[in-house]
């Protein structure tokens, strides 16, 4: 068996010391008529066959190795440099537990309280917690701590349509019943202005995602005054996360929380996970947050060091009173993320930003030109933007991948008006030769 | 252990230094939006070199598994295989996007339908939704689950969600997250949940009751038969919490038992890495009445494809796409190589492990309630006659080499100590431990003192908790 060190003289020698005869009687425990059920599972297979299986499994699969991808949509291919895969999976890190023993953690620690402030900086905000599990589940808890905020006064959730609807549904799905009502979303076409006239007395948050789901920079001038003169929080969704290496923080423009996907800082694509939820707020909310927050201190000779703080929000302590049930959470992503950031710097995530920027209007100027195909962000976009085609998306996408392409994703599967539309992503890994192979299959189309 | 302090990152920048390198801009540029761009980013700037001394200096300021015992109960903090490492990196399982069609990630959608159903065949469930990301997170669908069965019948009174006074903390928060009210049932003498007081509080009211099994004193529950009875003849559901679930492979089936919906960890059962805090993995698993209304999209098959499918009364999406995807490559490798008989031996071994480790502590530290434990067992951590705590206690372990087990819960013992040694321990890492414990036990007659100001060979010392929530400092200021 393996991993298992006990050999049969070890066991008899333990079993001898407990005072028992045989393993079989230490699960007494157990009523009889279900003990020892036979499980029918496939035998016992070793290394070498396991990694031959799942090389096998590999096979079946078409990863984005084998293609130009232009797929993005809340998860997105961007380079990890070697050293930050390298570094993450040294076993301190990898097989550590969550921080409860400080003087023995404390290189989980400091690198949480890096990654907090690296975040706090980006986001333009006070506080960052050590992460949830993806981009959704801090949008959800956020919601969730708007409405603590107002003490639980405040029982509606404004939310964009224009907010990725995997993290609508995902809402949906935290806050059940008829108590809180989530709203905003019904109506497609519901624009900022809409949004800002439905704000009340009752709203405790407002939900934006900005960039917007189909690639547009929101004019965020005065959104927050308006959110904020309704007494209710402003939540902006910073999806895709890459583009704060470009463009103005949310803090400056007055969000209240700001929750992202950090995937893109040097997690892989993983087929959806594992995800970083990212989680800032101002400080003054700091008591209301979900999640686990590393702070400074000082040990008994006064040197500096790190500790959990503020755990009397968490559910450990504070049981069916805790802010959220989060325990464990993406820490490990974390840490990834507040190496990536460290890794490239205050110039490295300007230059990617940069690139996204640049490569995603090439290609979009290139395939604005095509016969039936048609840009439709009118204002100013980051890395991805929408195209009304000339055909249903799935039938171009199926072409796109017999010629080595992963085309992008079909708005139509959540916004039935979005009729042939499709949401292209562009990143720093995108060629100029794979941008100008994709316009030209896409002209053949 | 890297003693010496460690800067933060941003006090080792040195503007214009960097470890970056990117291809040169192969695009003619575009003009910037006016008002959109920032101004600012304060980021380090470092070498390659400085960013790698600085983690492994970071690392090495950290015990694991892969360095020391580690008998957090509760946890299962047993070894990560290193091979399930190298099986989550494979290039053509985890460089797939999750938004590909279907019938590009035919792999990766058959690994999830086969490790959906070798779960449920070691739990006796009869679906299973891998989505939920974390223990906590699988607990919160399956009290959304619990709740969506009773809406589902018109039966809306239900409100009360009945937890023992031994449960973990997250019982009790996704209780309350879900909009229930929490109703504590005490334990009785022998670590069981009291029956009387259980059937007391039974009523057409009852959500549930979410019970651990093995519970957070490593102990079978002895009444569990009459438990899931009192509670099904209320109209109630039953929620096991399989954060103890390692203690249970191939010994009996919490399906078998009378479980209506249970969360797995993959993270402690199934051996993936904790990663200091995360990512984990908590599918949840459920009887074929509560299947349709499994969080979703899940595995299906379709003739000879595999097919990503939302059950027909789904309590919703719990997470943007298909769940911790990396977590179960690890699961999946662990159960392949494992097989029906290794996973037996497992539970054997991790209960042996305990049992003997509880008889070498035991006679020291006196045990909160003696009875053969399961994966885990729970002794008072204070030492007679001196003002010797816990803490003190755990502090010290670290001195010897060793890290400290769960202090101060569950909740119902004092000074508690939760030991979990897992059955990747060899019985000589069990002897030194308890030795450790032996010596630490003298020390605390000898010379106090020695464990309150432990420990000692650390890069910190003890560190101002007080100090840290008082006047938090949640970031580097500059």
């Amino acid at each position: 068996m393996p991993y298992l060190p006990n050999t049969e003289d070890n066991q008899r020698e333990m079993l001898a010391k407990i005072g028992v005869e045989s393993l079989e009687e230490l699960f007494n425990d157990v009523p009889a008529r279900y003990r020892f059920p036979e499980l029918k599972l496939p035998a016992a297979v070793s290394e070498m066959e396991v990694l031959n299986e799942l090389y096998a499994l590999a096979l079946k699969n078409s990863s984005t190795g084998c293609f130009a991808t232009f797929l993005g949509a809340g998860a997105y291919n961007h380079f990890v440099p070697s050293a930050i895969p390298y570094l993450a999976s040294r076993g301190e890190f990898l097989t550590a537990y969550t921080p409860y023993q400080p003087e023995v953690s404390q290189g989980t620690l400091q690198a949480i309280f890096e990654y907090q402030s690296m975040i706090a900086e980006i986001t333009g905000m006070e506080v960052v917690n050590a992460s949830h599990y993806d981009g959704a589940t801090s949008m959800a808890e956020a919601a969730i701590m708007a409405i603590n905020v107002s003490n639980g006064k405040r029982k509606k959730i404004l939310v964009s349509p224009s907010v990725h609807p995997q993290y609508r549904q995902v809402l949906r799905s935290y806050i059940p019943g008829e108590q809180v009502i989530i709203t905003g979303d019904e109506d497609l076409n519901t624009g900022l202005g809409d949004l800002k006239a439905m704000l009340d007395k009752d709203t405790a948050c407002l939900i934006v995602q900005n960039p917007n789901f189909f690639g547009d920079l929101l004019e965020v001038d005065e959104l927050a005054d308006s959110v904020h003169a309704a007494g209710a929080l402003l939540v902006v969704v910073a999806v895709p996360v890459m583009s704060l290496g470009l463009l103005k923080p949310p803090g400056e423009y007055g969000a209240d929380i700001v929750v992202a996907e950090g995937q893109p800082f040097g997690g892989g694509l993983n087929f959806g996970g594992p995800y970083l939820g990212i989680f800032a707020a101002r400080e003054q909310f700091v008591r209301k947050m979900p999640g686990r927050l590393v702070g400074e201190t000082t040990d008994q000779e006064g040197r500096r060091g790190y500790v959990l703080t503020l755990s009397t929000r968490e559910q450990h302590i504070r049981r069916e009173k805790a802010t959220s049930n989060i325990c464990t959470n993406q820490g490990l992503l974390a840490l990834m993320a507040a190496m990536y950031l460290g890794y490239m710097g205050k110039s490295g995530l300007r230059a990617v930003a940069e690139q996204c920027y640049h490569k995603a209007h090439y290609a979009a100027e290139q395939i604005g030109k095509l016969d039936g195909f048609r840009v439709i962000n009118s204002g100013p976009f980051f890395n991805e933007f929408t195209v009304q085609c000339p055909k249903p998306v799935p039938e171009i996408n199926e072409a796109l991948l017999k010629k080595g392409i992963l085309g992008g994703y079909d708005l139509e599967q959540d916004y039935p008006l979005a009729k042939n539309q499709m949401l292209l992503c562009v990143t720093e890994m995108n060629t100029r030769k794979q941008i100008d192979w994709l316009v030209e299959t896409l002209k053949s189309i | 252990m890297w003693l010496n302090s460690e800067p933060l990152i941003f006090e080792m920048s040195s503007p214009g230094r960097k470890a970056y390198t990117l291809p040169n801009l192969d695009v003619p540029p575009s003009a910037f939006p006016e008002g959109y761009i920032r101004e600012d980013l304060k980021l380090p700037e470092v070498s390659e070199l400085e960013f790698v001394r600085h983690y492994t200096h970071l690392s090495q300021k950290n015990y694991s598994i892969d360095t020391v015992f580690y008998p957090l109960g509760s946890c299962t903090m047993k070894y990560n295989p290193k091979v399930h490492e190298k099986a989550a990196s494979i290039e053509g399982l985890s460089q797939v996007h999750p938004l590909q069609p279907p019938h590009t990630v035919q792999g990766s959608l058959e690994l999830m339908y086969n490790l959906q159903e070798a779960l449920k065949e070691i739990s006796g469930f009869a679906g299973v939704s891998l989505q939920p990301a974390a223990g906590a997170h699988g607990e919160f669908a399956g009290v959304l689950i619990m709740r969506a069965y009773h809406a589902s019948r018109g039966d809306t009174k239900r409100t009360r969600v009945l937890v023992p006074d031994s449960a973990h903390g997250t019982n009790p928060a996704t209780s309350a997250m879900s909009g229930f009210i929490v109703v504590q049932i005490p334990s009785d003498s022998r670590g069981n949940v009291d029956l009387e007081a259980l059937k007391r509080e039974c009523d057409d009211t009852v959500v549930g009751l979410m019970l651990t099994n093995p519970n957070t004193l490593g102990l079978f529950e002895e009444h569990v038969l009459e438990v899931c009875e009192a509670v099904h003849a209320c109209g109630g559901l039953m929620y096991g919490d399989g954060a103890n679930l390692n203690a249970l492979l191939g010994i009996a089936r919490p399906g078998d038992l009378g479980f209506d919906v249970m969360h797995f960890n993959l993270h402690k059962t199934f051996t993936t890495p904790h990663g200091g805090g995360g990512p984990g993995s908590g599918p949840v698993g459920v009887s074929a009445q509560l299947a349709p209304f499994l969080p979703g999209p899940i595995v299906g098959r379709d003739g000879n494809q595999y097919v990503l499918e939302v059950p027909e009364k789904s309590i919703g999406r719990l997470k943007a796409f298909h769940g911790n995807y990396g977590m179960f490559i690890r699961a999946y490798t662990y159960i392949r190589m494992q097989g029906p008989d290794g996973l037996r031996a497992v539970s054997d071994n991790a209960v042996l492990n305990a049992n003997y480790l509880k008889a070498l502590v035991t006679p020291h530290f006196p045990v909160a309630v003696e009875r053969t434990c399961m994966h885990e067992f729970v002794v008072h951590g204070d030492i007679a006659g001196t003002d010797v705590r816990a803490l003190d206690v755990s502090k010290r372990l670290i001195d010897y080499g060793h890290h400290p087990p769960t202090n101060y819960f569950p909740l119902i013992v004092h000074d508690a100590l939760m030991i979990e040694p897992t059955e990747t321990e060899s019985k000589e890492t069990l002897d030194a431990f308890a030795d450790a414990l032996v010596k630490i036990a003298e020390e605390a007659r000898t010379d106090s003192e020695l464990l309150h100001s432990a420990p000692h060979t650390t890069p910190v010392s003890r560190l101002d908790e007080v100090k840290a929530a008082r006047s938090p400092v949640l970031c580097y200021k500059g």
